[in-house]
């Protein structure tokens, strides 16, 4: 069973993303539970709120080690904004978080000229523009693809993290979607 | 970010879900819905119309009109808004910006201000406060608005184009982006507010002509706008 976790911490936009998924067909679940999230075929961590309560829940629920451990055994997870920014090993948010440490790295206070950054930005060189909503960013050898100077995609073992929202791109995050799926 | 984001909003025009799932497929770069249950029966319907908008819709869209609790933002983001937009209930509570951002990140937070010969207005602009526009715009923003949205009453519905001066003094006094509204009348004017701001909101003009979004992005982008790449 090709089963999607999109993993819940009590503040992400998750019915979004579970409805993108449902336009690709395929079914998902909102679950923190730690077994579902070990076992899933794929697993999503979805992007918003901040970067504490996200962690505090996170950890709480024993989600974080069961998401370290998925992608230590190589099992895909895919982060999307904030998703991504967690799985470094820390953030400036909050007065400073420690993050789940599967990406080297830290994520730190974007220092554009208007935060957050609100809008569609070109992904290179993918050269495809994507909807971006942030006020931080990741600062990581592990960058793979950037947006105006910003970490846009970070690729570390089977973890893909995006900085910007597939599942508010429009038909090319669609598209970007599909073929994370049809990877595995 | 592409300077030119393309906003729409919608405020008592037919069905949300329908005009929603069409201005995407037309091009907007985003959406603002305001208003969208202006009913006694609020919470309910309107949690269930944000629902049936965010399952069909693959854009980013903001959610207005009777948000006044953490709790009402909570609903409205668990239902699938990206984020929600606060009018009067900022200015009578001006604590309940942060609260909800810091819940849900700045990102999630639009403070949105009517403002009539300079001074804020509440309720639909209809009640006059002693505010100056520019001073709360910066107050919303250091209580943590991740946008502003900043509607000229003076402007709205006259179709002659926005506010500049406003929104360039607005835009001036706060680090956050702001999104200009009110008296787009023709593509121009939509360039005009892109050349002094991050956003404009266009509304009437595609009310009456759906089917024209395509074209008034062509036209903006003719004007030497950079747009998002999209393709009709």
């Amino acid at each position: 069973m090709n089963e999607i976790v999109i993993v819940d911490y009590g503040a992400g936009n998750t019915r979004s993303v579970q409805a993108t998924l449902a336009r690709l067909g395929h079914a998902s679940v909102v679950s923190a539970d730690p077994t579902a999230i070990a076992t899933a075929w794929y697993v999503v961590l979805p992007g918003v709120g901040s970067a504490r309560s996200a962690m505090d829940h996170l950890s709480e629920t024993g989600a974080a080690e069961a998401i370290a451990g998925r992608v230590r055994s190589g099992k895909p997870v895919l982060g999307i904004c904030l998703g991504l920014q967690l799985a470094l090993e820390s953030s400036e948010e909050d007065g400073g978080v420690e993050g789940l440490g599967i990406v080297p790295g830290r994520v730190v206070r974007l220092s554009d000229e208007r935060v957050p950054r609100l809008g569609w930005s070109i992904v290179e060189p993918w050269g495809e523009a994507y909807y971006f909503a942030h006020s931080y960013g990741a600062i990581t050898d592990d960058a793979v693809a950037t947006a105006e100077g910003v970490t846009a995609v970070v690729s570390r073992g089977s973890f893909l993290g995006v900085q910007f929202h597939p599942e508010k791109s429009g038909p090319a995050g669609l598209v970007f979607l599909d073929q994370c799926l049809s990877l595995v | 970010m592409v300077k030119g984001v393309n906003f729409v909003g919608l405020r008592d025009v037919g069905d949300p879900v329908e005009l929603a799932v069409h201005y995407s497929a037309g091009g907007a770069d985003e959406l603002v819905l305001l208003d969208i249950t202006a009913t006694p029966d609020e919470a309910a319907t309107m949690t269930s119309v944000v629902r049936a908008v965010a399952d069909v819709l693959d854009i980013p869209f903001t959610v207005g009109g009777g948000v006044r609790s953490v709790v009402d933002a909570s609903r409205i983001i668990e239902s699938g808004a990206d984020r929600v937009s606060l009018n009067s209930a900022a200015v009578t509570s001006p604590a309940l910006i942060q609260a909800i951002a810091d819940r849900f990140g700045s990102q999630a937070v639009v403070v949105a201000i009517d403002s009539g010969a300079g001074v804020v207005h509440t309720h639909g602009g209809r009640t006059p406060t002693t505010r100056l526009t520019v001073e709360w715009a910066r107050e919303a923003a250091d209580r943590g608005a991740g946008e502003i949205l900043l509607t000229s009453i003076d402007h709205d519905g006259r179709r002659m184009g926005f506010d500049l001066e406003l929104t360039a003094a607005v835009r001036a006094a706060v680090a956050v982006p702001v999104i200009a509204s009110g008296g787009a009348g023709s593509a121009q004017h939509v360039a005009d507010a892109l050349a002094v701001t991050d956003a404009a909101l266009v509304a009437s003009i595609v009310h009456e002509d759906p089917a024209g979004l395509p074209g008034l992005r062509r036209a903006i982008e003719s004007c030497g706008v950079h747009l998002r790449p999209w393709k009709e």
